[in-house]
């Protein structure tokens, strides 16, 4: 193995390099002065969201456990993105009283998780994969109980860590009758000798429900929306938005390479799980009060799209799904930075009925918000409508038309769940709705950020395109 | 070694396979059934380990060392996640005073 090797890497070696500078900045600062490790952190992340978007060799290393191709590389960069507009909605959250002493540990834990997810993506073998799935679940885990003095917070934090530790025990029974099978742990190897005898279909089985409750795709879902709701809201969205897509993009690679021989098999059990999920997502969250339980059953269904893509199952069906979480990124971001900030505010207040009149009080916020959730339900002057457009042309393209048809009739449910908050700011009338405030410098950057994407990812078509020129090599 | 993964394919594989289904399903049962916190974490290490048990033997029966490195790696996340898992629950345990997950219905629609 050269030098020029580790390359390859580049991603992986520059977060790591930022956890370790973040981790001398916090033992090298003193208690009141712990404020300047956020600027630090974001500016560190933006330097890498860059250096990461530049031209670099592919290949892969260590025999085949890592691979690097311009797909996983540009799947590796839309995670960097998300993670980047995480740490700068977060950064007025870390100046409250309460999180003050506790900045570097935010950061490092959310650049670990995202090393963890780094290495998924690159994965070639089974161990590399599990390796960066349980690096990127469990310092989630941490991050969900990172209100060490809340109830919901801890409640959050235990119902995460007990449910990936299941969901992993369960993938790994999968993977196990795998190698059992198979043989080998390598994904050219498996893929080569997957069949269909009994043993290796039960060990799909339980690979997909591992993979499952990972994504949160229906039957296994309900572990979510408590989740969600405990957790601090910036983690929340890190959670709904960057941990979510890595799952969504390694568990579409592996069903398209390693578990190519059984396609038509998988096609059929994703079939009926996707029109499940979107259809109990949308019925869950027209009910929500709570605006982040609003938000995790609308994060559902929106897997429950997204597996249409996985089910195309061809060259358009990944780009779609990979331009999806792109949109998706921008606007839950989006959704979530606006909540954020009220809630920050307005010291805690994340319900519905909270919003009423509040077009009045904040313009600004209200008509973000608007945007983002237009954008999420798929409304077409922002770009969420052409991420739908594509995953239902990536379905239609292989003839599941009834599939097609549920899904455009869960779309017209969604309208109007999304549609609730918008009513509430801005025709209902409120006594005391939340007074106007200023937000900061940082939220309002992260705030443009979403909104500057959710119109030019739409607009720009070279996106798509070039994500399409991509997707042949996975 | 030889002689070892000679006396260990002593007993057929089925053998090995079954026990580990019957090993995950009491882990399983356990997650499902136990109101206890702690006994979950350790109905999960009872999952995990059923994992290592049946890496291990498909690893002799394959002459192939990978299940057995796996089974190394399986172990440290192991002991990570639990060392996470406590610590939570610690925190827990402090907010609410009781490690029974039937109390955990805060968060509930």
């Amino acid at each position: 193995m050269r030098l020029e090797d580790f390359l390859l890497m580049r991603h992986e070696l520059l977060l790591t390099l930022i956890a370790i500078i973040i981790l001398i900045a916090e033992i090298f600062t003193d208690d009141f002065k712990k404020q300047g490790i956020r600027p630090l952190s974001i500016i560190l992340m933006a330097i890498v969201t860059i250096v990461g978007f530049l031209p670099a060799p592919t290949g892969t290393l260590f025999g085949g456990m890592y691979q690097a191709t311009d797909m996983r590389l540009m799947m590796k960069n839309i995670l960097n993105i998300g993670a980047l507009i995480v740490f700068i909605q977060s950064a007025s959250w870390l100046k409250s009283d309460d999180n003050q002493n506790k900045v570097s540990e935010f950061f490092l834990l959310l650049i670990s998780t995202l090393i963890g997810m780094n290495f998924m993506i690159s994965s070639g073998d089974f161990l590399m994969f599990y390796l960066g799935l349980e690096l990127a679940t469990i310092p989630i885990a941490a991050l969900a109980a990172y209100d060490r003095y809340s109830n919901k917070s801890s409640e959050a934090g235990i119902k995460l860590i007990l449910i990936s530790a299941l969901s992993s025990g369960i993938l790994l029974y999968g993977i196990s009758m795998i190698y059992g099978t198979v043989g080998s742990v390598y994904f050219d190897k498996v893929s080569v000798a997957y069949g269909a005898t009994p043993l290796q279909i039960m060990s799909f089985i339980f690979f997909f429900t591992g993979m499952a409750f990972k994504i949160s795709i229906v039957p296994f879902h309900l572990w979510t929306a408590d989740v969600y709701e405990g957790a601090p809201v910036n983690v929340t969205s890190y959670l709904s938005v960057v941990s979510k897509g890595a799952a969504v993009f390694i568990f579409s690679i592996m069903l398209v390479t390693v578990f190519q021989n059984i396609a038509a098999m998988w096609k059929d059990v994703m079939w009926i799980t996707a029109a499940i999920t979107m259809t109990l997502g949308n019925l869950f969250a027209m009910r929500q009060n709570n605006l982040k339980r609003f938000l995790a059953f609308s994060s559902i269904s929106q897997a429950g799209f997204i597996m249409l893509g996985i089910i195309g199952g061809s060259e358009l069906g990944m780009a779609a799904v990979v331009y999806y979480i792109l949109v998706y990124i921008f606007s839950n971001l989006g959704a979530f930075g606006v909540i954020a900030a009220i809630s920050n505010a307005s010291g805690g207040k994340e319900n519905m009925s909270d919003y009423d009149g509040l077009y009045k009080t904040n313009p600004a916020l209200s008509l973000t918000l608007t945007l983002a959730l237009f954008s999420l339900a798929g409304i077409p002057p922002v770009a969420g409508f052409f991420g739908k457009f594509f995953l239902f042309t990536a379905v239609a393209e292989k003839g599941y038309w009834w599939l097609l048809t549920i899904a455009v009739l869960n779309t017209i449910i969604s309208l109007y769940y999304y549609l609730l908050p918008v009513k509430a700011m801005f025709i209902n009338k409120a006594e005391t709705s939340i007074a106007y405030f200023k937000s900061d410098g940082w939220t309002k950057v992260g705030l443009i950020i979403c909104v500057a994407g959710m119109v030019i990812v739409g607009f720009a078509s070279v996106i798509f395109e070039y994500i399409r020129t991509l997707s042949f090599g996975l | 070694m030889k002689d070892m993964s000679v006396a260990l394919k002593f007993i057929p594989l089925d053998h090995y396979v079954l026990l580990c289904i019957i090993l995950f399903s009491i882990g399983v049962l356990g997650v499902l059934y136990r109101r206890n916190t702690i006994i979950i974490i350790m109905c999960i290490e009872l999952m995990l380990n059923s994992v290592n048990l049946l890496l291990t033997a498909f690893s002799v029966y394959h002459s192939d060392p990978t299940g057995q490195i796996f089974v190394f790696f399986i172990m440290v996340v192991a002991a990570a996640e639990v060392a996470v898992g406590l610590a939570i629950l610690v925190m827990m345990k402090r907010n609410i005073d009781s490690v029974d997950i039937n109390l955990l219905s805060r968060l509930k629609w």
